[in-house]
């Protein structure tokens, strides 16, 4: 297109760069042989995925986060297709309603989000508990999930249903083998992105982790404020390479949805 | 209930068969979106709703933690410093954002390695891309290693923990939010407008000064907002790489909760979400921003 002319493609690369090099940093940083934070690194070593799959202290938020995650996607994932499946058949005003309602957590700062509920939890004695780590981030993660169900909803051809109910499909059967079909891209991208969501989720836990319920990102941020050593690096990796192949099937599976 | 009924494309009959199936195409959509509703009712709205209210009836109905806020140096230094941290975030999003959309809507082969490179820093944890940014910018981090190298300094550069760490590692966090819409809106351009325009004689400038950029402003409005939006809230990368002294609100809430000044706490909340939500809007009402901004949540 005749865009290009306007562009030295030079400076794209070097905005592109900023925006990768960070993360290649992390990678390399955590195969480095220092004990304190360089770069360059003098050297390479495995030690400090050594010293992470050697830890206690990190394993157990470690699993406690993909536990959290994991229950996040199924409560978010269940909630949130059953109202996509409501909310475009709901009339305009009620619609308008239930959308600001669930999308709201994407605009109203997280901060906001993180004590309010911390207010409301800390009076049940919920704080520092792994349900209050997987109700808090439910809510967060619900948007994600609602946008990426009603798109592919949004993408039905109307007739398909009422043909098949017209055909004596019962409303259930209608929805097993016609509508789920379709929107499964949908729900299952809006899935992943709920995982990522809660996986990474670091100021509502700062909040409702206590002591009990220390989830990867707040070890992280407890790391962080005393040593900095390349463990975090290890860590960090880590996540990175989880995100990336989660997203690698997000889009593998939109791909094969859209070949369809 | 007829099987029959139920298709549109009929008539629906009269009689006792039509009152239950009318009912239930009305309840359906309610039961089905009502368990989530509640859900974000119980868990979300009304915790955040009963936490705000303690800034108006703590201790009795009142007004004054509001109105104390107008001679609270605290509070207007920490607005100010949050208000003037997006702007600048926003700014230096939108001009490393602009020249990455144009690049990203131009591109055919490149595309999806571009993609990556923007979507994977994209859904990696704040917390992460703090940290990295950190790794960057210390005292023995890798901006200054080179240029101590290249012999440019003779002693490190103070970066991290300065307001300016905020400011990089903010625009690197960002980035994102202003590229995707500002490249939907472009890609959106039909191409015959600017081979018109060339044809007609307009130089590459022009065409783009007087084609490409106002027809593309719908998508900066809505990466505007965005990143202005979501820059207010900040608080980890703040608080990771920034000045001890530079707190923005984001900070301050939690110093105040941490130390169960919840009434103080709710005010300071209320007036950013108020913030957040009038900026909101008034972008609104910008032409084309509600479409630029519906198109970048799929």
């Amino acid at each position: 297109m005749s865009i290009a002319r306007f562009l030295p493609a030079t400076v794209v690369g070097l905005i592109l760069l900023f925006l990768a090099f960070p993360i290649v940093v992390v990678f390399v940083v955590s195969f480095s042989s220092a004990t304190y934070l360089t770069f360059p690194p003098p050297g390479f070593d495995l030690r400090w995925y050594e010293a992470y799959f050697g830890s206690e202290d990190w394993l157990r938020p470690t699993w406690l986060s993909l536990w959290v995650a994991a229950a996040v996607v199924v409560l978010s994932t269940l909630l949130g297709t059953l109202a996509s499946l409501g909310i475009a058949r709901l009339p305009r005003a009620l619609r308008v309603l239930a959308t600001g309602l669930i999308l709201s957590p994407l605009i109203v700062p997280v901060i906001v989000v993180a004590i309010g509920i911390y207010y409301a939890f800390s009076r049940y004695g919920l704080v520092g508990t792994p349900i209050a780590m997987v109700l808090a981030h439910t809510c967060l993660a619900v948007p994600f999930v609602v946008t990426s169900v009603s798109a592919s909803l949004a993408g039905i051809d109307p007739r398909l249903e009422q043909a098949a109910l017209s055909l004596g499909a019962t409303p259930a059967g209608t929805f097993r083998q016609v509508t789920l079909p379709l929107i499964r891209p949908g729900v299952v991208v809006g899935a992943l992105f709920a995982f990522i969501t809660s996986f990474d989720e670091l100021v509502v836990s700062l909040f409702l982790s206590g002591s009990g319920a220390v989830t990867l990102p707040r070890r992280m941020w407890d790391d962080l404020r005393f040593a900095i050593d390349p463990t975090i690096a290890a860590v960090s990796t880590l996540t990175i390479v989880l995100t990336a192949a989660l997203l690698g099937g997000a889009h593998l599976l939109r791909k094969r949805a859209e070949g369809r | 209930m007829s099987e029959v009924a139920q298709s549109p494309t009929l008539v629906i009959p009269l009689g006792a068969a039509k009152a239950p199936t009318f009912a239930w195409r009305r309840a359906a959509p309610i039961l089905l979106a009502a368990p989530l509703l509640i859900y974000m009712l119980v868990f979300y709205a009304l915790p955040v709703l009963s936490m705000l209210l303690r800034s108006v009836n703590d201790p009795i109905w009142t007004l004054s933690h509001y109105a104390g806020l107008i001679d609270d140096t605290v509070f207007l230094k920490t607005f100010w410093i949050t208000l003037h941290t997006s702007v600048i975030v926003t700014l230096g999003t939108l001009l490393l954002g602009y020249p990455v959309a144009l690049g990203l809507a131009r591109a055919r082969a490149t595309a999806p390695l571009i993609l990556i490179v923007i979507l994977l820093p994209f859904w990696t944890s704040v917390l992460v891309r703090s940290y990295a940014w950190m790794v960057l910018l210390g005292r023995h981090g890798l901006i200054n290693e080179a240029l101590l190298a290249t012999g440019l300094l003779e002693r490190p550069l103070r970066i991290l923990n300065t307001p300016l760490a905020t400011q990089i590692a903010m625009i690197h966090i960002l980035l994102p939010y202003m590229i995707l819409p500002i490249a939907n809106t472009l890609r959106q351009i039909d191409p015959s407008l600017v081979r018109a325009a060339s044809g007609l004689g307009a130089t590459p400038w022009k065409t783009f000064r007087q084609v490409i950029l106002p027809l593309s402003m719908p998508g900066v409005a809505a990466g505007v907002l965005l990143v202005f939006v979501l820059a207010l809230g900040f608080y980890i990368t703040p608080a990771m790489v920034g000045g001890p002294r530079d707190i923005t609100l984001s900070m301050l809430i939690a110093q105040q909760v941490d130390q169960l000044n919840w009434a103080y706490a709710a005010t300071l909340s209320a007036v950013l979400l108020a913030t957040a939500l009038a900026i909101i809007a008034a972008a609104r009402r910008l032409p084309g921003v509600g479409n630029a901004l519906r198109m970048n949540m799929r």
